[in-house]
């Protein structure tokens, strides 16, 4: 096995075996906004996947998000089925709005299929005001199943799902589809040229990131215990997934992770400044996006490559 | 018979026609490649070689005509079809994946087609490695792109096309940017695709590059069939000579301006241009006076437009330039153009959707409005044409109608030094009379300063105060148009 004697694998499994034994001597509250972290670490690496090798902005990631959240979320209140059902319902969900909206989107070149996501969160947003009675409109729904009450459970199971979710979509970026795909981000004529299809793989990579991105999304609803516009669907959400994954770096995957415990710990961290919080992450994202546009591991992997 | 004639061929393409709006890239081309030949197809920039190229592998869609790959209609089809259907081919510009080494980049060539079978196998990489023995890349399977010299990428694009063991291959301008030495090797290579069995389809500008490998050459020009044979019947044709060295030479040269005391309005020492690991520029001088009218002429490729984009500022340069006795270095695009340096750009840089005079008065709109009509009338003048067209979108005239409306937006910022990049550009030998002609007005009417950029020299001499040759990114001769008529002037085919 190759990646045996790979250090980077070495670290990360280290990592893992530290962030595993945390709920043993962090508090309730820090467990809690390191939960959060992963499963929107799960969010930037599914973006990543679809703006890094398929080279397609997907402006409104949360669409995909709300259709998992809030699929899984109307299931379990009105059918009462299993929390395990409502999730895989919910993922399906975004993956088929996710590609009645791609297949259209695709034939578009330019900038108009980062448009078409855009008004996809609008429309769903929208959606939900309006149909009130079923989706509880702008004050959200309570679901009355939840993953568990301890904060040491529920970042136990953030933990591991962002592991295996990691792992999955890392596999699938070093898979023969993940160079298939770089290839059509980076010249769609040519990949054509060498006989590639490449909206067929960039259709995949949408579901592959709409299927992530919905299972998340459930993840995050059962783990609140509820779910509303302005914590799935805002497109002020969407564009903090876009800053997490670009600041972790893009076509790295794994720099998703980093990216959203950065921003989610800075933005707890620097609660004390009131106001003044949102502006200062967001400027220290800026200054990282102008200064270092490949991202956390994006300067890593230069460092290693030259 | 002919049915089984026509069958042996591997690529038969019949009445060929490609338009872009108002400009008819390809008409009505026919041409056949046997198996295990080489077909060179040549033509002057913007006679349509690199569209017919395009049409083949699907990129762009003809609007008429035939494309047979062994007796299979392709015409038409998207380019991952046209490739699984046994088609190559190597781009002249590629962009490899750079955080991929050169054996994964070889792979990428080799995968299926297919969302399922995620994991390379075994004979993936057998035959990449194959791939890369062949070419002569083994010794550099594990390093990544950016480290590796400019012919070995080029090694890498010709690796990736043959990978899905192609019928035809297409190449486009297989030896720009290649020392003598990698052409030779080269040559090779595309000779031992030849000794498969393969087709194989040159794009080139000249004939003498390809005139060595080439079974049968086949020249067009704006889009059409010129003449077609071997390397020397093409050289020898009539038409092909008078399409790359034009008719006979006039020339009309001024010397009491070129002799004219007082430094040069714009001075060029030394100046070298790298794009990546291909040298564009190497250490070119050249100085022209206020007033002159001066031609750079050379074959596509030599560095002509480079040369332009370094005194215009859009490229990075090492070396001094230098305009009324200072500095241009560091020194923005575009408080260049303030300075009154306007480049008439070969591509043009039309805005296709807005309208001729809309073109016309984006160029004018730092000039008080009646300045901005008076330049206005004296364009309309100069090219009555363009007086008619007012009204309709720069992207439904004809080539040479797009060629006067660029000259005349980059005259509306009454420049006073004029960069004027290959006007003659896919344009017919009547419209070139009548942009001659307004070149001819617009140097005896106006104090105007010219640097024309030409291939076409015999549009390039008449206008000409002075003559420098550029060739493979080095000026290799100046000198008036008289004695280039004389000298220089035999050796350019």
């Amino acid at each position: 096995m190759n990646f045996l004697k790979h250090p980077p694998f070495w670290f990360a499994v280290i990592l893992v075996a530290f962030a595993s034994v945390a709920p043993l001597w962090l508090s309730a509250y820090f467990l809690g906004v390191l939960t959060l972290a992963y499963y929107f670490g799960v969010f930037a690496m599914s973006w990543d996947l679809l703006f890094g090798f398929a080279g397609e902005v997907n402006f409104g990631p949360t669409a995909l998000i709300g259709l998992g959240a809030y699929g899984a979320a109307m299931l379990n209140s009105m059918a009462g089925l299993p929390v395990l059902v409502c999730l895989i319902f919910g993922a399906l969900l975004a993956v088929a709005g996710g590609a009645l909206l791609a297949l259209p989107a695709l034939r578009l070149t330019g900038p108009y299929f980062g448009l078409v996501t855009l008004v996809a969160v609008l429309l769903l947003q929208n959606f939900i005001v309006i149909f009130a009675g079923l989706t509880g409109g702008e004050i959200g729904m309570t679901v009355p199943s939840v993953l568990s009450i301890s904060a040491g459970v529920n970042y136990e199971y953030a933990l591991g799902f962002l592991v295996v979710c990691a792992l999955i979509l890392y596999g699938l970026s070093r898979s023969a589809l993940g160079l298939i795909l770089q290839a059509s981000g980076q010249d769609a004529t040519e990949a054509a040229a060498l006989g590639f299809n490449t909206t067929k793989h960039k259709f995949a990579a949408f579901c592959i990131s709409a299927l992530f991105s919905g299972l998340t999304g459930g993840m995050l609803v059962f783990y609140m215990g509820a779910v509303s516009v302005d914590t799935v669907i805002d497109i002020s959400i969407g564009v903090q997934i876009i800053i997490m994954a670009v600041l972790g770096g893009r076509r790295t995957i794994l720099g998703g992770i980093l990216g959203a415990v950065f921003i989610i710990l800075a933005n707890e961290l620097l609660r004390p400044l009131g106001q003044l919080n949102n502006f200062v992450v967001a400027a220290v994202a800026l200054a990282v996006i102008l200064f270092f546009p490949d991202g956390f591991l994006g300067l890593l992997h230069r460092a290693r490559s030259v | 018979m002919r049915d089984v004639v026509i069958n042996e061929a591997c690529l038969n393409v019949s009445g060929l026609t490609k338009r872009f709006g108002g400009l008819v890239a390809v008409k009505d081309l026919g041409f056949r490649i046997m198996p295990g030949e080489i077909l060179g197809l040549i033509g002057p920039n913007g006679s349509g070689k690199s569209t017919v190229m395009k049409l083949i592998m699907g990129i762009i869609k003809p609007n008429a005509g035939s494309i047979r790959l062994e007796g299979t209609e392709v015409a038409g089809w998207p380019s991952h079809r046209v490739a699984r259907a046994g088609v190559g081919i190597v781009f002249q510009h590629s962009r490899p994946l750079h955080r991929q080494t050169v054996l994964e980049n070889i792979k990428l060539g080799l995968l299926p087609d297919s969302l399922l079978r995620l994991m390379h196998d075994r004979a993936v990489d057998r035959k990449a490695r194959e791939i890369a023995a062949r070419v002569e890349l083994d010794r550099v399977l594990d390093r990544y792109p950016s480290t590796l010299p400019f012919a070995d990428l080029r090694r890498m694009e010709l690796a990736k096309a043959i990978a899905r063991n192609p019928r035809l291959v297409l190449v486009d301008e297989p030896f720009a940017g290649l020392t003598s030495h990698e052409v030779k090797s080269f040559s090779a290579l595309i000779e031992g695709f030849r000794d498969d069995g393969r087709a194989v389809l040159l794009v080139d500008h000249n004939v003498k590059s390809v005139a060595a490998m080439a079974d049968r050459v086949l020249a067009m020009y704006l889009g059409e069939y010129v003449a077609e044979g071997t390397a020397e019947e093409v050289m020898r044709n009539e038409t092909v000579r008078r399409v790359y060295l034009g008719g006979a030479i006039e020339t009309a040269a001024r010397p009491q301006i070129s002799q004219k005391a007082g430094p040069p309005l714009l001075e060029v020492a030394d100046v070298s241009v790298l794009y990546g690991k291909a040298q564009a520029l190497d250490k070119v001088s050249l100085h022209v006076k206020e007033g002159e009218f001066v031609s750079v002429v050379g074959l596509n490729g030599a560095g002509k437009t480079t040369l332009f984009n370094a005194i215009s500022g859009l490229v990075p340069y090492s070396g001094a330039i230098k305009w009324g006795g200072e500095s241009l270095s560091g020194r923005s695009a575009a408080s260049i153009a303030r300075a009154g340096i306007v480049q008439c750009a070969e591509t043009r840089q039309l805005f296709g959707d807005m309208s001729v005079r809309e073109n016309l008065d984006l160029g004018g709109w730092h000039l008080p409005p009646e300045e901005s009509a008076n330049q206005l009338d004296w364009l309309f003048e100069l090219f009555p044409i363009l007086r008619r067209r007012q009204e309709q979108a720069a992207k439904t005239l004809s080539g040479g109608e797009q060629q006067m409306l660029a000259i005349a937006r980059a005259l509306m910022m009454r420049p006073k030094f004029l960069l004027l990049d290959e006007p003659t550009l896919g344009l017919a030998p009547v419209i070139l009379e009548q942009i001659s002609r307004a070149l001819e007005l617009l140097r005896n009417t106006t104090p105007i300063t010219v640097l024309l950029a030409e291939q076409n020299v015999t549009f390039a001499l008449p206008h000409a105060d002075r003559v420098y040759v550029l060739e493979h990114a080095r000026i290799i001769w100046e000198g008036d148009p008289e004695r280039f008529a004389r000298e220089a002037g035999t050796g350019y085919l």
